[in-house]
């Protein structure tokens, strides 16, 4: 034992540094294995398909032909809403609890939202699926063909067509929003919380609003952490299942209405792992499960790509 | 405790103070800061504002632009006029007040984007006018700061990519673009080094000639180097204010001349 010992407490140094190396090692060799994994499993998908598999919208077992257009399609577009509407909503929240609440009120409501984060996703799912769904069909969607013409209006008429269902793109981008949305505030509030009061000071002591403040200033300032946020919230939209498989419809088919049944990757993969009795058909779900594995990390590569090349454009802060 | 005489400006045309502080006082929460200050501030004039550490002048100057309402536990009672017209009127508009007044900080701040876009910040939000017009504002701003020649190749840089000295002349730059009548200073030169402190002390001297200068400094050569008046303030009190000469070579008050030739602060 005291050999031992002693023999830890001399190489400490050295046995510390390979125990953080191999740790360390462990992250990369995870995520090439998975990629590996994944791109093996997949292989007679690959084979009979190719890369035309991207742009293939054809999904029938019955022919064992696949295609993952339609699943990249309502991947995108269910993100695309969510952060359409989640990204503007924390920003004004994070505002409201950095800048404009009583510190109580701000307690109140900050801790409010992270529990917005706790709540599982399957409780969404349910929720979207016998809540939401029904009253988006019932109001909101005769409230925006209808009362607001959006059904009739130019370009972005299309959109807005179809029947009133409850379940579609739109509702599975709602939900998808409230799920992401206590992430993205946090992050922004903690990113507008940290902008220095002399920066904001010398912006009001310019004669600023405090929403000129905000979007000229601080939201600058800290554009780093504001995208990352944002690419967060981005993450966890594209990759979310649970919620989404309840809500989306699950239809492999694609729709210029936000009213129509889609599906997503995730949705995909999700609801069709029991049923895949054919190799190809198995191995076309894991292709999809490598397609949106590639998505998520050309989304990260891109985003920080952008983040710093806005950082050498305006010489951002944080 | 004090005894503030309130100088008589004979030397200039219009002896009519710029900025009036009567019965000031000041609290942070239920701590008292400042107790009832009483002080003239002298047209185009340099007046320096001194005291040791915690003695309230940045406080002090932070009532003039209404600055410290952002902070919901300050608050200030007493009167502080512009123009004979007090700044907390009803009829006062906090956003053009604050054109009006504008302010310095001790750590140079110039916003995240370039420095023709720090200078244009404030003409965009104060006035409606075309490019061309505006590109000549910028210059001239950054002119009356003694920075064009220095960043004129360098329009499109980040603001925060200049050095220390150069973002705090960015930052007097974006002050003056806005027209303001006071300039308020809060120690600008205590994070900057002694050739860049020395060039904006030169600026100084020359915009007083368009504006009324408030500075607040630790560094009392500073002060007898550039200001016209001088108000020593101890412990929330306004000691002792006149002609900087007359502070520096005859102070009246034992503080005064205790802090002046180093003893305590």
């Amino acid at each position: 034992m005291s050999r031992f010992g002693s023999y830890l407490s001399e190489h400490f140094e050295t046995i510390f540094r390979w125990f953080t190396i191999v740790c360390a090692a462990t992250v990369l060799f995870i995520m090439a294995a998975m990629f590996i994994q994944l791109a093996w499993n997949a292989r007679l998908a690959i084979g009979e398909f190719g890369i035309g598999f991207l742009w293939s919208d054809v999904w029938d077992p019955a022919l064992n032909k696949y295609g993952a257009f339609s699943s990249i399609y309502g991947t995108l577009v269910s993100t695309l809403i969510a952060l359409f509407i989640a990204v503007p909503m924390s920003v004004v929240i994070a505002l409201f609890l950095v800048e404009l609440a009583h510190p109580t009120v701000s307690k109140v409501v900050g801790g409010a939202i992270e529990l917005l984060a706790a709540i599982p996703s399957i409780i969404y799912g349910m929720w979207g699926l016998f809540v939401f769904a029904p009253f988006m069909a019932e109001k909101v969607q005769p409230f925006l063909q209808e009362t607001l013409g959006l059904e009739k209006a130019p370009l972005i008429g299309k959109f807005f067509s179809g029947a009133p269902m409850g379940i579609g793109m739109l509702t599975t981008g709602i939900i998808l929003a409230l799920m992401v949305l206590p992430f993205i505030t946090a992050v922004m509030r903690d990113v507008f919380a940290m902008v220095p009061p002399v920066v904001k000071e010398s912006a009001y002591g310019m004669g600023s609003t405090t929403w000129e403040v905000t979007h000229k200033v601080t939201l600058r300032y800290g554009i780093q952490g504001v995208i990352g946020a944002c690419f967060l919230g981005l993450g966890r939209a594209l990759g979310e299942t649970m919620a989404v498989t309840f809500v989306i419809g699950n239809a492999h088919h694609i729709s210029a209405s936000f009213f129509d049944a889609g599906n997503s990757i995730a949705s995909t993969l999700a609801n069709e792992f029991a049923e895949a009795s054919e190799p190809i058909y198995l191995h076309s779900l894991i292709y999809l499960g490598l397609v949106l594995l590639v998505m998520t990390f050309l989304i990260q590569f891109a985003a920080q790509w952008w983040v710093r090349r806005l950082k050498k454009g305006m010489g951002a802060g944080l | 405790m004090s005894e503030t005489k309130l100088p008589l400006y004979g030397d200039l045309a219009d002896p009519t103070p710029k900025i009036s502080v009567r019965g000031l006082d000041f609290f942070y929460g239920n701590h008292q800061a400042l107790y009832a200050n009483d002080l003239d501030i002298a047209p185009n004039r340099v007046t320096a504002v001194i005291g040791p550490s915690g003695c309230g002048k940045s406080t002090h100057l932070r009532v003039y632009n209404r600055i410290f309402e952002l902070y919901r536990d300050q608050q200030a009672k007493g009167e502080v006029l512009l123009n004979g017209e007090s700044i907390f009127a009803p009829s006062v508009k906090l956003l053009e007040l604050r054109r009006r007044i504008g302010m310095i900080f001790q750590k140079p701040t110039p916003f995240p984007m370039s420095v023709y876009e720090n200078v244009a910040y404030g003409i965009r939000l104060h006035y409606t006018v075309a490019k061309s017009e505006l590109d000549g504002r910028v210059e001239e701003a950054l002119k009356g700061a003694a920075l064009w020649e220095e960043v004129r190749d360098l329009l499109n840089r980040p603001g925060t990519a200049l050095s220390g000295g150069q973002q705090q002349r960015l930052c007097i730059a974006r002050a003056i673009a806005v027209e303001p009548e006071v300039l308020l200073m809060d120690e600008p030169t205590s994070a900057i080094d002694p050739i860049a402190t020395a060039k904006i002390e030169e600026l100084v001297e020359g915009l007083k000639g368009r504006y009324t200068l408030v500075i607040v400094t630790h560094n009392m050569q500073q002060a007898a180097r550039i200001s016209d008046f001088t108000a020593f303030f101890f412990k929330g009190y306004i000691i002792e204010f006149g002609e900087t000469k007359q502070i520096f070579t005859n102070p009246k008050n034992k503080k005064t001349e205790e802090y002046i030739t180093g003893r305590f602060g």
